[in-house]
């Protein structure tokens, strides 16, 4: 029996139901719902979606769109953890809804109920999808790129195994945006360039092939730059690609104390 | 990395213009940086947040030793809170050491703690204006605490009111 609790009207979609597995759980899907069009607020609707203890997240988002409302809408693209789309808050705690398992979130006492929500701090358009261009802009402002001067070598630019290592953790990060929105920083103050942007400027400020580090380093020692940072390790908890993000922070801050990458 | 100034390429000119403009400017008008060019140093501007950061934990660490010392002293050794009096005061100004301990710990807590503040309103104040006159309001008391104090501490007279 899978039914929406709140509007009958739209229950159904016209879709016919898959057969309900054994072992599923009846999952209650607490989403926050909010349509620009009609709504003066975003509201919290729920659903009771049969899933496996196997089953992602996503998949239950999947069974709400496909069966039950049609009306919901998130992101999501590879479903695999590599394109960093559908990154919400669920159970408060920001993570990619395509890499967290049903039985992680059903908890010790088997409780089998989950909020969603969109990610915090940035404007939210429709349900669980919000305006990810100040997070890219913040990105673009750090030149994600690398940059050399002088003459261009007529083979591969040669690296030392040493090197590499030095920023191999931060060329990890997708853009997925839950650090940055995992920060009570960001969320008070939209301006800070957030832990993305200081992670993807990490990757090229110690990377021995780039010659930008100056610049770089200038653009975060703004003052809503790195020191605007203030150790919560956030960003670390809920980064899925588990990069060290707060020690990435604290090596740019290192690097622009003593002026040395 | 291409140069800004190379906006107009010499292919787009007439081929007898091309010559002329060749001779005219150097190598690096044209895009082209000389063989080995130096890198390019940048300008640091303010590093005023980074100082802001480092004072914090500097301070952090002085005042561990103030605070602490002042508090065993005032509140812990040899009878504790019940024999401070005016004497006892007296006493301790007459020394420029505890002077010195004073007045330092009076400059670091009130910097530190309004270096805190500041972030705290730059962080949660919406509108400039809001933010203007909260920082406004918080120099003024910074000058009045450490100005008042710093008067107290140089100027103790201790037949003041006898």
């Amino acid at each position: 029996m899978t039914t929406s609790l709140v509007d009958e009207s739209r229950a159904g979609g016209g879709a016919e139901l898959p057969p309900i597995p054994d072992g599923a759980v009846m999952l209650t899907v607490n989403i926050q719902r909010f349509n620009p069009e009609t709504d003066d607020a975003p509201h919290m609707e729920s659903y009771r979606v049969p899933a496996q203890p196997g089953d992602r997240l996503l998949n239950v988002l999947h069974y709400i769109k496909w069966y039950i409302d049609g009306s919901l809408v998130f992101r999501r693209s590879c479903a695999h953890g590599v394109c960093g789309s559908d990154a919400m808050r669920i159970n408060g705690r920001n993570r990619l809804a395509c890499k967290i398992l049903v039985k992680d979130l059903l908890g010790s006492n088997n409780k089998a109920e989950v909020t969603v929500e969109p990610i915090k701090g940035l404007p939210l358009l429709k349900d669980l999808i919000v305006n990810m261009e100040p997070f890219f802009d913040a990105y673009r402002a750090v030149k994600p790129f690398l940059i050399a001067h002088g003459n261009e070598p007529s083979k591969e630019r040669i690296q030392s195994q040493t090197d590499r290592a030095r920023f191999d953790d931060t060329t990890k990060c997708i853009l997925c945006a839950a650090c940055t929105t995992s920060c009570p920083v960001y969320w008070a103050e939209d301006a800070y360039v957030g832990p993305a942007a200081i992670v993807n400027a990490h990757r090229f400020i110690f990377d021995s092939r780039d010659d930008a580090a100056d610049d770089r380093l200038e653009i975060l020692s703004d003052s809503e730059g790195v020191w605007r940072c203030r150790t919560t390790f956030n960003c670390t908890d809920v980064c899925p690609r588990g990069i060290q993000v707060t020690k990435a922070i604290q090596e740019v801050k290192r690097a622009l104390m003593f002026r040395r990458v | 990395m291409t140069n800004p100034t190379a906006s107009s390429p010499v292919g787009s000119l007439p081929p007898d213009l091309s010559g002329a403009v060749a001779s005219t400017s150097d190598a690096s008008s044209r895009g082209i940086e000389a063989p080995r060019a130096p890198r390019r140093r940048v300008r640091t501007g303010s590093n005023f947040e980074m100082y802001s950061w480092l004072f914090m934990r500097l301070s952090g660490i002085v005042l561990v030793v103030l605070v602490l010392g002042h508090l065993l002293i005032m509140n812990v050794l040899d009878g504790g809170v019940h024999r401070i009096n005016w004497g006892f005061v007296a006493g301790r100004w007459a020394s420029p050491f505890w002077q010195i301990w004073d007045l330092a710990m009076l400059w670091l807590a009130e910097l530190h703690g309004a270096n805190g503040l500041r972030v705290i309103i730059n962080d949660y104040s919406r509108r400039p204006g809001t933010r203007f006159w909260l920082q406004v309001l918080l120099a003024v008391s910074v000058v009045l605490t450490v100005g008042l104090g710093s008067f107290v501490i140089f100027t103790f007279d201790p037949s003041m009111g006898s």
